[in-house]
């Protein structure tokens, strides 16, 4: 299985490729992709050095250009696929059909991989990217259970990459707009979701209360781990009962189910987090290059406990889930 | 401008459902849409039913009616009943997942896009029209500005729709918020949404509405309203504004549009509501009086 990890910077693609990452991916400096994070992603020359850097230790590079274009500005997108083309990228990853369509006409020989922003979790919608744009491999959202990830690696068309670790979109990747209802900005067009400049932390008598665009999301006790405000992770009121109603602040994390995803044939696995620190990403890789090492060495597979440490320390809230793999989260 | 009724996002019993559409047979709609669109473990009607009942809609109007597929598919039961709406032989269907448009076009049947398929720009409609694509209800998150940004540069123009009415459809997840709230896994959830035809709402410790659980939906806490934007539909090119059905009210509706479409205004709902997302701001920003 191919292990493909996040890098949002240089030294974090080095951290990457220093800990065992088979590929790494990484967005241009601008809308183009979906973690368009201020001091993030890779201008052209940053881009030109993380590629001498894969390629002196023979790793891949994917370059996702996963928003959705504007009509007023698709030259914008049409140039980071260009750009990913001229600088040697081993794969483009996309989630607009009007972007595939540029991209497999312009560029046949490019190998184009589904974003899990395009949200297909059935044969026949893997099939739909497959026929008409010759997409190569699909990211799965995070909605799928165990088994159903089973049926449909046995039917798709095209290799597959679920994720391994990192924070866990309770949505269907793609198909969320809670952040654009609240703040005005999304996923799918800015590249952005329940953004920083939205954020306001507010000193309390009680505590600390963290807003998004002026509308409360959580109310810290004093003590209490104060966690960034993403709009479906927010304590909210129904039927007179405050807690967190769509999901806790917690990290998804599959490393149990390994083997049953390597089983099932899935190619890759992926690490979520071009957001997050070289050290983070250090330790995430290396914990997951060890737990796919020692699955290929055969014989039974045992997390070791300094992995569920590590991967719990570097956890939302500290927890882990199975999320939407395993059905009694759902 | 023509008026949809677009498809119920709720659980209602079949009585409810087929008394719900009977009303809507009276009503000057032009084009119904329904099916669920929502849940496949939603069984008051399964696929045939649904099928049945649009049939009958037909055979006894002359509205077009229009079946709707699910959203968001995960199981291979979800893919039968997508499949089963999409081999209807007969009527029109709005594709809401790219497999129901793959099944579609591979078929060689036009559809209609629905509002959970992302097309943000005008290669990726032009892209779809190439398919078979007639209609396309732009997403829920596009403003009118990016919506005619889409239209002149497209040389063949789709049919547009927008949602203009109701509560939007923001999100769909693998985990059922009805059942987590009811302490109910997914598996066991009982179907008890039934319980809930408006959905459960969710506001902040402030008491701001925010959202509404709906199942594996979540829609918005209040409704889009757009009756004071007609004008600004009418010159965007907006063919047919979509009323997503509710519970109470649902005439009342209707019949403000009607007449709005027609230059008359309705004053008792025109500020009720957000219009955030077609002014190019914040979904949830209200109707401005001024």
């Amino acid at each position: 299985m191919e292990l493909v990890c996040p890098a949002g910077s240089l030294p974090a693609l080095e951290a990457a490729i220093d800990n065992g990452a088979d590929a790494v991916y990484i967005g241009f400096r601008d809308e183009t992709n979906a973690r368009h994070f201020g001091g993030l992603n890779f201008d052209e020359r940053r881009a030109q050095q993380a590629l001498a850097k894969i390629r002196a230790r023979g790793r891949r590079l994917f370059v996702a250009i996963n928003t959705y274009a504007r009509p007023d500005r698709f030259s914008r997108w049409q140039s980071a696929v260009d750009r990913a083309v001229d600088l040697g990228a081993d794969a483009v990853i996309l989630a607009d059909i009007g972007l595939m369509d540029y991209a497999a006409e312009r560029y046949p020989d490019l190998a184009l991989h589904l974003s899990v922003q395009a949200s297909a979790t059935s044969a026949a919608a893997l099939s739909f990217y497959r026929r008409n744009f010759g997409i190569r491999r699909a990211v799965l959202p995070r909605v799928l259970s165990l088994k159903q990830v089973q049926q449909l690696a046995r039917t798709s068309p095209v290799e597959l990459e679920v994720f391994g670790f990192g924070s866990l979109c309770i949505m269907a990747e793609g198909r969320c707009h809670l952040s654009s209802y609240v703040t005005g900005e999304s996923p799918n067009m800015n590249g952005v979701c329940s953004p920083a400049k939205a954020v306001e932390w507010q000193p309390t008598p009680a505590g600390l209360d963290a807003r998004l665009n002026g509308v409360l999301i959580d109310r810290f006790g004093a003590g209490e781990n104060a966690g960034y405000p993403t709009l479906c992770k927010g304590r909210f009121v129904a039927d007179d009962r405050t807690g967190h109603a769509l999901e806790e602040p917690v990290s998804l994390n599959s490393m149990a189910l390994l083997p049953a995803l390597c089983a099932a044939g899935i190619k890759a696995i992926k690490i979520e987090g071009r957001q997050r620190s070289p050290s983070y990403v250090a330790q995430v890789v290396r914990t997951w290059r060890e737990a796919i090492d020692r699955l290929a060495r055969g014989g039974e597979f045992h997390i070791d406990p300094r992995w569920a440490d590590t991967l719990s320390r570097n956890s939302e809230g500290k927890q882990t889930t199975l999320g939407a793999y395993e059905r009694p989260w759902q | 401008m023509r008026l949809s009724l677009g498809p119920n996002q709720f659980y209602w019993r079949r009585t409810d459902i087929n008394l719900f559409y009977e009303q809507m047979l009276e009503t000057p709609l032009d084009v119904i849409y329904l099916g669920e669109v929502v849940c496949g473990k939603r069984d008051e009607l399964r696929a045939a039913d649904w099928i049945e009942l649009a049939c009958a809609l037909a055979d006894n109007s002359d509205k077009q009616v229009v079946l709707s597929t699910l959203a968001l598919l995960e199981s291979g039961a979800d893919f039968s009943w997508v499949r089963k709406v999409c081999d209807n032989g007969r009527l029109l269907v709005e594709a809401n997942d790219m497999a129901a448009v793959e099944l579609l076009a591979e078929a060689g049947l036009p559809f209609t896009c629905g509002p959970a398929i992302n097309l943000y720009n005008h290669r990726a409609v032009a892209q779809l029209m190439t398919m078979g694509m007639q209609r396309w209800t732009a997403p829920v998150e596009m403003s009118g500005h990016q919506l005619g940004e889409v239209l002149t540069r497209l040389t063949h123009k789709p049919e547009v729709e927008v949602l203009a009415h109701g509560l939007l459809p923001l999100a769909y997840s693998a985990r059922c918020f009805t059942a987590r709230h009811l302490g109910l896994s997914k598996d066991n959830c009982g179907r008890r949404c039934i319980e809930f035809a408006s959905g459960i709402p969710l506001t902040s410790q402030e008491d701001q509405s925010l959202f509404v659980m709906n199942g594996i939906q979540t829609l918005s806490g209040e409704p889009v309203n757009l009756l004071r934007q007609m004008d600004s539909l009418r010159t965007t090119g907006v063919d047919l504004l979509r009323l997503s059905p509710q519970v109470h009210d649902m005439r009342a509706v209707i019949d403000a549009f009607d007449r709005a479409r027609n230059g008359d205004t309705d004053l008792t709902l025109l500020l009720l509501g957000v219009d955030g997302y077609w002014r190019g701001q914040c979904g949830f920003d209200l109707i401005a009086s001024g």
